[in-house]
């Protein structure tokens, strides 16, 4: 299979169906069927188009790129004896200066991973620098994003049937009270919520597709759009609407930190593009940020870019270009030859960190990270499966995806500080989650902290590790929002206080959710087998070991990512054993509580089948991730501001450091678990003595640390209060101008209208006039008398010939 | 200056009794009051046009052109002719009506048309 030309096509069908379905129900829905309940077919069907598209896209990566699983267990064993050889190798190479350390590592990744990329369309070229365009960029990476994400949509999609039923029909909101003090009665909106829905797939396929960072930001807001429009699906009622709000809000915060990003890079480096642009005949034409970032002459290390060290050293470049007694050529030479010279004096390295900064802001905003992790939470508001499909499984793990994507960008510190947010997050929301009664809440702060976990890996150097930990996070976190799903529409609460002994009422429901619980807290036997979180989570712990060692400093992180697995255990068990077992809270829910309808949970059992599986070693996925690391990320980094050292992946895979990783992931994930037993499973201990001893504690972690408090003190009080003040300024200054100026108007227009009147008027009327007595004299002619008319004509004719023969005499004959 | 009188029979006396037919026609239709007689004047004034189509048609008056078959005049007058029973009927029409409206068919009765 020729890969380079069948791969864009491939998956760029798979991003348009979703897009052709969505318009097809802009423009039809409403007509599909009775109540538009034909517009789910439509939309399923163009995900699971775009499903097998992607299926048959991974077929022929496997073909052609067959993963390369030994190179992973060279890594893993402890035998280290071919070091010398590499060694050997790399000063072969000429490259002095390396320890042997590095080359080593250097020979693992020295050579560029496969990926296609190309131009589909160029879009604008303003200038010479700023070229838009469609670009592709197509690598392991996002041939697995393909993957993951159609299949958790087409999955959601049949969820999604029967979880809306009730919008095929006229709906009664009963959280709306009118002003009347009825209940707002609204048509449905099913085939409303699958356009989004196919709108969302369309979006983000995109944004996993594309190949440079315009385009990933077009649909980076995109994907934000459909968040939106999800979020407030019921937007009559003001949680949603807030909610939506809130969502779009905050992130238009991050999303200005990644603006700052892409224009550091774009000004700097002259391209949006990831990847070389090659012309017609093979050459490269533009070089792509990455390779401008990591060249193949330095063995891909990370080195400040010419063009921001220039840009940095804007006034010696400056000084240089405008001597006089040098042509443009050759200070266009001097500035290339005093290039490397600024940069060892450190010019372009605050740049570099500036631009990642950036780019991880927009992450932040969209990945729900602190500090702007206020809106997912609130984002609950919308259905649950556009929570599952949006707001855990897919869009939120964009940002951890653009951190994957843009790793060979960042610079020691930015990781650094891309792995203490992660770690604040990953506490903060696990905290949150644990005293969170509200069950979608609970998922919801769980997800913040997982997006937090797997942040925290990127940043200390564990790429795979962190990637691994979203696809696995994203199966079995979309079939935890499903579950609730199902028992919120059995239920009609989101109220975890009012559930309770419901696994007799649903017990599909109950045990994918058990399987779910299981996949989360990591769970299985220690170097045998496990649930797929079981696998990321070790790798997580064993990269945060790692770091540990390298950096005694942070050690923090590592102590937060161990403690963050503890309090995963518990508070997702607290919410199985609260909802599903002992006696019910409320009989009357429990005796109207019933399973869901097949085309609902069938998906959760499809789920389920990946959430216990995706990590074993039949799906190759740490080792098409390892194929898609960028090249050069696998070297030992030092930072220059901070001390800071990333290790390499490859070293977390030792035995002495794997094997103390998975006891310390299976002991916390157990303790955890033992504790969520005792409270809630054999109820030894009873949660509401713990509550009352700790009470300030607890008050602080329900009230969500805060956040929101402090937020509206710090940001929307000032706001509200400034916006008031500026509408008083309005009021009055501007509101009196406006008026005076009216008024001014108003009087000019009185003066036109006079002078229409006297002026225009009165010569129409005169004309007019004069037009009507001249008639009215002519009118005396006209007699009716036929005799008379007869000899007008005769004395007209004979008059007419009189003259005619004078003039012809007079002027023609004349002559 | 020639004299009509000792010429003999041309396109000139033609036109000498065409135009007093056509003036009498004219006299005819500004004296008279009775509406027929009116009409007769119409049908003078018609006639005397038609004399003159048939003198003007003489193959004196004719060039050879080569396309003329030399009817012209004559073919014209026919059709003035037809014109003339058509004006009649629809005329006499009117009179008739106007005499069933007015009880007489003086035309300075009929001056509902005036301005």
């Amino acid at each position: 299979m020729d890969l380079a030309n069948t791969l864009p096509v491939l998956l760029g069908l798979a991003c348009l169906v979703p897009l052709v379905s969505f318009v097809l129900i802009v423009l039809f829905g409403a007509r599909m069927g009775k109540h538009g309940e034909y517009a789910a077919y439509v939309a399923t069907g163009a995900i699971l188009i775009a499903f097998a598209l992607s299926s048959v896209a991974m077929v022929g990566w496997m073909g052609e790129h067959k993963p390369d699983s030994a190179h992973a267990e060279h890594a893993d064993g402890a035998d280290h004896t071919s070091d010398t050889t590499h060694a050997a190798a790399a000063s072969h190479a000429g490259e002095a200066g390396h320890t042997a350390d590095a080359a080593h590592h250097v020979s693992h990744s020295d050579h560029a991973k496969p990926e296609y990329s190309g131009e589909i369309y160029p879009l604008a070229v303003i200038g010479t620098q700023l070229k838009l365009s469609i670009s592709y960029y197509i690598d392991t990476l996002t041939v697995v994003m393909f993957c993951m994400v159609t299949l958790i949509a087409s999955c959601i999609h049949f969820y999604a049937i029967g979880y809306m039923h009730d919008e095929l029909h006229e709906v009664t909101d009963h959280e709306v009270h009118l002003r009347n003090g009825h209940h707002l009665v609204r048509p449905g909106r099913f085939h409303r919520f699958f356009q989004y829905l196919s709108l969302f797939c369309f979006s983000m396929l995109s944004l996993v597709y594309a190949g440079n960072i315009a385009m990933v930001f077009v649909f980076w807001e995109l994907v934000g759009i459909c968040s939106y429009f999800l979020i407030g699906f019921y937007f009559e009622r003001h949680s949603a609407s807030n909610a939506a709000n809130k969502a779009f809000i905050t992130n238009r915060v991050g999303d200005f930190g990644m603006l700052i990003g892409m224009m550091a890079l774009w000004g700097s480096l002259g391209t949006f593009t990831f990847a070389d642009t090659k012309g017609a005949d093979g050459q490269v034409v533009q070089v792509g940020i990455f390779s401008q970032v990591r060249t193949e002459e330095n063995h891909f290390e990370l080195v400040v870019p010419d063009g921001m060290v220039r840009a940095a050293a804007a006034s010696q470049v400056g000084e240089l270009v405008g001597k006089r007694s040098l042509t443009p050529e050759a200070a266009a030479a001097q500035v290339a030859a005093e290039t490397p010279g600024w940069r060892e004096q450190g010019f372009g390295y605050w740049l570099l960190c500036i631009a990642g900064l950036g780019i991880f802001c927009g992450c932040v905003g969209k990945s729900a990270q602190f500090p702007l992790h206020v809106w997912l939470p609130d984002a609950m508001e919308g259905p649950t499966p556009v929570s599952a499909l949006v707001h855990s499984a897919t869009m939120v793990a964009a940002g951890v995806y653009l951190v994957g994507r843009f790793y060979p960008v960042f610079t020691p510190e930015v990781l650094l500080v891309i792995a203490y947010i992660g770690g604040i997050t990953l506490f903060i929301a696990a905290t949150i989650a644990i005293t969170a009664v509200d069950i979608k809440r609970v998922l919801a702060y769980s997800t913040v902290s997982q997006l937090g976990y797997m942040m925290l890996a990127l940043g200390i150097g564990g790429w795979v590790a962190g990637l691994f930990h979203l696809i696995t996070h994203a199966f079995f976190k979309s079939l935890l929002f499903m579950c609730p799903g199902s028992v919120i529409h059995a239920c009609h609460t989101n109220d975890m206080t009012k559930m309770g002994g419901l696994r007799h009422k649903m017990p599909w429901t109950a045990y994918t959710m058990l399987i779910g619980c299981l996949a989360i807290i990591g769970a299985g036997i220690p170097f045998v087998i496990g649930f797929s979180g079981y696998y990321s989570k070790d790798a997580i712990i064993a990269q945060a070991l790692t770091f540990k060692n390298a950096n005694p400093d942070h050690a923090v992180l590592f102590y937060t990512a161990a403690g963050g697995a503890a309090l995963t255990a518990f508070y997702m068990f607290r919410l199985w054993f609260m909802t599903f077992s002992g006696p019910p809270r409320d009989h009357h829910i429990y005796d109207h509580a019933h399973e869901s309808p097949r085309v609902m949970y069938i998906p959760l059992v499809i789920l389920s089948v990946f959430a216990v599986s995706v990590g074993w070693g039949i799906f190759h996925l740490t080792d098409l991730l390892e194929q898609a690391r960028p090249a050069g990320i696998l070297t030992k980094a030092t930072g220059t501001l901070l001390t800071v050292t990333i290790p390499n992946e490859h070293d977390s895979h030792e035995h002495a450091i794997h094997t103390a990783a998975t006891w310390i992931a299976f002991g916390t994930a157990l303790s955890g678990l033992l504790v969520a037993v005792l409270f809630y499973g054999i109820r030894k201990v009873d949660p509401a003595e713990v509550q009352q001893t700790f009470r300030p504690i607890y008050r602080f972690l329900v009230n969500k640390w805060h956040f929101d408090e402090l937020y509206r003190a710090i940001f929307i009080h000032p706001l509200l209060f400034l916006s008031r003040r500026v509408a008083d300024i309005d009021r009055s200054v501007i509101d009196p101008f406006i008026n005076r100026c009216a008024w001014g108007v108003r009087k000019l227009a009185v003066l036109d209208d006079a002078i229409d009147r006297l002026g225009v008027d009165a010569a129409v009327n005169v004309t007019a006039r004069g037009i009507r007595a001249l008639g009215n004299s002519l009118r005396v002619v006209q007699t009716g008398q036929l005799r008379q008319y007869v000899t007008f004509i005769v004395i007209g004719t004979v008059a007419l010939f009189v003259l005619a023969s004078f003039v012809w005499s007079y002027s023609w004959a004349g002559n | 200056m020639m004299n009509l009188l000792t010429e003999p029979v041309g396109v000139s006396h033609y036109l000498v009794v065409g135009a007093i037919l056509f003036v009498s026609g004219v006299v005819c239709m500004a004296t008279k009051r009775n509406a027929l007689g009116v009409l007769m004047g119409i049908e003078l004034v018609l006639n005397g046009a038609n004399v003159n189509f048939i003198a003007f048609s003489s193959p004196a008056l004719q060039g050879n052109s080569g396309f003329s078959i030399g009817l012209d005049g004559q073919v014209i007058a026919l059709f003035v002719i037809v014109l003339a029973a058509a004006e009649a009927a629809v005329a006499l029409a009117i009179t008739l009506n106007f005499y069933n409206n007015h009880a007489t068919i003086d035309v300075d009765q009929a001056d509902e048309l005036k301005g």
